[in-house]
């Protein structure tokens, strides 16, 4: 098994530690700082999680504070794709096609327990047992619905994530292998 | 007129066509034959003396050897209710009558039952599937369905629709400009997907699509107990989810005859107007968006995060509460509960006239709601848009008042309404709810008796042969269960009647040469929860 | 006394044409000026937005960005990197040309603009002696951009947004145009230093009685109606047209529409200040020497920064209170109520100075 894949973000920032890549450059990291800290989410909800999000949008738990404030309707120019609720089978190809529109780079959380594995309706004749047999999926965010504390620091840990990845293609090789 | 006289005065109509139903049922029950119920309907309709204008729920049911269709009527003059049964001679190719050309709200839940059973309903003016596509093998609420429906990511073209290819079909595909609204668009509220025509900023017509949010909670529901089964309703609605934990908890209590202890009740009643008032809270914050006042969300969310503290202390949860299960709650009040509750009344009597400022007084609002999006009292019947919705276009039609439940019969409160019947009133009369339901719990708050917050219940329910049919008023209207049990642990048959789903309806008919701006208005004061059109 | 920028500048002209000839002294000295404006353009863009992000997180009962960096002084930064190295994805079906040249003209517009404030005394790109006169033609190329944007992107919501910006900005150009006339007829010149200096004795808004007073609110409302800034953000309509005539703009190319939004914004808001705040003249009242002297020590590029982002807070006030309009109350409100009020406004200007009714 390699290193590379163990895809928990302790794993990923002691490789990059390590070293197993020397031609570290600062402007990758510099990038990855901003694409981490200004997420801007897709809005994109089909039931109950949307709720939290705008919990988690509004004044208790601001998420704007991380840089996570412009919502985009537009998957253009949308970083974040959360995707809050079942999916059924009849949405499964619009979501698929909003994530197609997103332009690169784009991260995609899963957040709730429908998103994940289809949750409470896995057995139900129309939903879609977990977005990742359609959509590649970066943090994995579980609850019933997700709070809203949970939502930011499933955010948070996308963004670590961001941070030790390689922004430009000098890092690529090492990934790809 | 006494259920026996309205039997009777039914019986005497079309002899030999109709029987009475010996079934064990909440209302009164007469089975018809399917050729002779266009007539019956038409008659129950425009008879002076039945006057049923409330077609309160249509369902579809798989009895095994034959499909069988139930039309749930109500008088809003006369108050009574009457069940109509009918079945199909076979289940290759069932058809019956429609009745959407007596109640305009009948079109939507005749698509509905044609997508789950197949039953086709003759003369019905767009006979198309609602919540499947159309390339969906099978229709899942029949018993032996069984078909396997592979998941299909490739998007289809627009004009591979029926319904969008009969949209363009008046003037041409390329001269009608279709728009299309959804399922992902900020203003549908979830994933509804809107086609529209245009005539430049005038929406011509309106073409509601569903389904992309449907996660068959009826037919899991027929492999859950009952206890189970509260855990799913808090997904449909769930701005109002403790309201329709209990609509199925009402509903397996009055098949069971259990009696609720007088805690429970109270608990129960000031948990649902607190509800209510987080719903209302949400509604205000979305309709703002809607129109472009975004400070609204950060305002009402604030207040509403206050009714979430109190729900977590109590029950753990924030937005689907599941506190109650058959027989009463879960589990006892917070000792802290009353303090907050009152806390919470006089914050948010306090906030109150502040929205009023920042949005009601407005003039840019006022001309964006006023006079738009106009629903008659008629139609609103005729539809069957309940709850705030229909109030504002002068329905009486609260459950609360209508058909009381817990102890809302003993609470002194005015059912709000107004007349107008356009954004603005709808809008408004939720402004009012908000200040009846706090006068509600204010009333009920410091009455809450001693004693047990649960009755003793079997830990598997086995709810006795017949059908029950509960209604409870949500913050959307009125939700109906209609259970038919036979006698084992799971439910033979569940059905919701989703006020969503009623209200989704008359949107067409609202938005007809109104701009597009006044479409999201219009679709915003209507309040929908998209779970809950879908189930 | 008031520095004078343009001792410094001629300093500069006089060592260069020392060194070089002419014409190079020409091409050097418009290198400058370009990069000092885009400097200065980008750092405003950031400044304006991190201001709008804080100030609408505090009408919003929020704190805004405050994790990156001290007090969120680096989300900006952020969003930039992240902004120059999102993927411009170009959907098929647009018109490749007018697509990609849209976000350009936009951007130039404002540009164009910015070039010709007096930002203090001698400090501007070009001082016109037309200089309203050219603002106003700059200013109305702007919309041009969102059309083409609108239009090209193959999209039948960008082509509604369009469609109502063109609306919009070409009804709202005539109250913005006519209240420039009044101003104009009142100062005497188009000139914009001519109009600054001309209220050494006090801003036009005081001098000009109820026609300046009319006229400065008149051209608050139009000019964000032309900046297409919030209640009359409807080509942009997040809640009814996903993001406008920019829906499938992204990376850099939607940058450009953003950050145009907020300079259109502040372009209002500094005109708005020189007409009828003094530019970066100093508050002075009459022959009050003493105070007009403590108010001289204040510089003038802080006199006019102050200025026009007070009323760029007012505009974000406007925003993030009112709900939006819809298309018929906006056309309502230009055609039957700005409009005559600015017409009738320009002739009893002209009365007033006929009559030299002002101070």
């Amino acid at each position: 098994m390699m290193p590379t894949d163990f895809k928990d973000n302790e794993a990923l920032e002691q490789l990059r530690e390590s070293g197993t890549n020397v031609v570290l450059t600062t402007v990758s990291d510099l990038v990855s700082w901003g694409r981490a800290n200004s997420l801007w989410p897709l809005m994109f909800a089909t039931s109950c999680c949307g709720i939290e999000i705008m919990a988690a949008g509004a004044a208790r738990t601001d998420f704007s504070r991380f840089g996570i404030e412009v919502y985009r309707s537009s998957p253009r120019q949308a970083d974040l794709m959360v995707v809050a609720g079942t999916i059924v089978h009849k949405m499964a190809p619009v979501l698929k096609r909003l994530y197609d529109q997103m332009a690169d780079p784009k991260y995609v959380v899963a957040m709730g327990n429908c998103a994940i594995s289809g949750g409470p309706f896995r057995d139900s004749y129309h939903v879609v047992n977990g977005i990742e047999d359609i959509i590649p999926v970066d943090v994995y965010i579980p609850g019933c619905p997700v709070r809203p504390e949970a939502l930011l620091y499933g955010i948070m840990q996308l963004q670590r994530k961001i941070k030790v990845s390689y922004s430009l293609p000098l890092g690529k090789k090492e990934e790809d292998k | 007129m006494t259920d026996q006289a309205l039997l009777d005065k039914v019986l005497a109509f079309a002899p030999g066509k109709v029987a009475v139903e010996e079934y064990v049922n909440t209302y009164p029950a007469l089975r018809v034959e399917a050729d002779a119920l266009h007539d019956l309907a038409r008659f129950l309709k425009e008879n002076e003396e039945t006057d049923f204008d409330y077609l309160m729920c249509l369902s579809g049911v798989d009895w095994g050897a034959n499909l069988g269709v139930v039309y749930h009527l109500r008088s809003t003059r006369h108050g009574h209710v009457l069940v109509l049964k009918t079945q199909t001679p076979e289940r290759i190719t069932p058809t019956i009558d429609t009745i959407s050309d007596l109640w305009v709200g009948a079109e939507f839940h005749e698509r509905e039952v044609y997508d789950m059973f197949g039953i086709r309903f003759t003369n019905h003016p767009d006979m198309r599937r609602i919540f499947m596509s159309d390339k969906w093998m099978g229709f899942p609420l029949r018993k032996d369905y069984q078909a396997s429906n592979p998941l299909h990511l490739e998007t289809e073209g627009a004009y591979e629709d029926e319904g969008i290819r009969k949209l363009a079909s008046g003037k041409g595909k390329d001269e009608t400009f279709i728009i299309n609204f959804g399922p992902q668009h900020p203003s549908t509220h979830g994933v509804l997907r809107l086609v529209i025509t245009l005539e430049g900023e005038n929406v011509d017509q309106v073409q509601p699509h569903c389904g992309y949010i449907h996660r068959g909670i009826e037919k899991m529901c027929e492999h859950l107990t009952y206890q189970q089964i509260v855990h799913l309703t808090d997904r449909m609605d769930y701005l109002s989810a403790h309201i329709n934990n209990e609509a199925v908890c009402l509903c397996v209590e009055k098949a069971l005859q259990v009696e609720v202890p007088l805690r429970a009740q109270y608990i129960r009643t000031i948990m649902d107007e607190l509800t209510r008032v987080a719903s209302h809270l949400l509604f205000w914050t979305s309709f703002g968006m809607d129109l472009g006042a975004t400070t609204c969300f950060f305002y009402s969310m604030r207040e509403r995060d206050h009714i979430l503290d109190i729900f977590e202390e109590t029950c753990g949860a924030r937005l689907v509460l599941s506190y109650v299960c058959p027989g009463g709650v879960m589990y006892d009040l917070h000792p802290n509960f009353q303090r907050r509750v009152k806390d919470f009344i006089r914050e948010m009597r306090r906030r109150l006239p502040e929205y009023h400022r920042l949005l009601s007084g407005n003039v840019i609002f006022q001309g964006r709601s006023r006079n738009i999006g106009v629903l008659s009292h008629e139609n609103a019947v005729s539809f069957g848009v309940t709850g705030p919705s229909g109030r504002a276009s002068g329905w009486h039609c609260d459950v609360r008042k209508q058909d009381p439940y817990h102890v809302y019969s003993q609470v002194d409160f005015q059912e709000a309404i107004r007349t107008e019947g356009d954004v603005f009133a709808r809008y408004m009369l939720r402004m009012d709810e908000l200040e009846t339901s706090l006068n509600i719990i204010e009333q009920l708050i410091d009455q809450i008796p001693s004693g047990d917050y649960a009755a003793k219940m079997k830990p598997v329910i086995r709810v006795p042969e017949g059908e029950y049919y509960q209604r409870v008023e949500t913050a959307r209207g009125d939700l109906g269960v209609w259970l038919v049990s036979q006698g084992d642990k799971f439910p033979y048959r569940l059905k919701f009647r989703s006020p969503g789903f009623s209200t989704l309806a008359a949107l067409p008919h609202l938005c007809h040469g109104f701009k597009i701006a006044d479409l999201i208005a219009i679709s915003g004061s209507l309040d929908f929860v998209i779970p809950d059109i879908d189930r | 006394m008031i520095y004078d920028f343009s001792k410094l500048t001629s300093s500069l002209d006089q060592l260069l044409l020392s060194v070089l000839p002419p014409f190079w002294v020409l091409l050097v000295e418009a290198l400058l000026v370009l990069i000092a404006g885009l400097a200065a353009f980008a750092v405003l863009g950031m400044i304006l937005v991190y201001m709008e992000r804080k100030v609408c997180a505090f009408f919003q009962v929020r704190l805004g960005p405050n994790r990156v960096g001290k007090w969120g002084t680096l989300q900006l930064i952020a969003d930039m990197l992240k902004l120059l190295t999102k993927e411009l994805v170009t959907p098929r079906g647009v018109d490749v040309l007018l697509y990609n040249v849209a976000p350009f003209i936009i951007i130039m517009a404002a540009f164009l603009s910015f070039g010709a404030l007096p930002f203090a005394r001698g400090l501007h790109a070009i001082d016109f002696n037309i200089g309203v006169f050219y603002l106003m033609a700059v200013s109305s190329l702007a919309v041009l951009g969102i059309l083409l944007g609108g239009w090209a992107s193959n999209n039948k919501y960008t082509v509604i947004g369009a469609m109502r910006s063109g609306a919009q900005v070409v009804s709202y150009e005539l109250s913005v145009g006519l209240t420039y006339i009044t101003m104009v007829a009142f100062a005497g010149t188009m000139q914009l230093s001519g109009i600054v200096e001309a209220q050494a004795d006090g801003w036009f808004l005081f001098k000009g009685h109820l026609p300046a007073l009319i006229a400065f609110v008149v051209f608050l409302i139009a000019s964000t109606a032309e900046a297409n800034r919030g209640p009359f953000d409807l080509a942009e309509a997040e809640s009814e047209l996903i993001a406008g005539y920019h829906t499938e703009y992204s990376g850099l190319r939607f940058a450009f529409f953003y950050l145009a939004e907020y300079l259109n914004m502040f372009i209002g808001a500094a005109i708005a200040a020189t007409l009828f705040l003094g530019g970066w003249m100093p508050l002075h009242i009459g022959s009050w020497e003493a105070f007009n002297a403590v108010m001289d020590f204040i510089p003038p590029i802080v006199w006019f920064f102050g200025k026009t982002f007070l009323l760029v807070w007012v505009t974000m006030w406007f925003k993030w209170t009112f709900p939006r309009l819809r298309i018929d109350q906006l056309l309502t409100l230009e055609w039957k109520y700005l409009m005559p009020v600015s017409f009738f406004n320009l002739l009893l200007m002209t009365v007033i100075i006929l009559l030299g009714w002002h101070f």
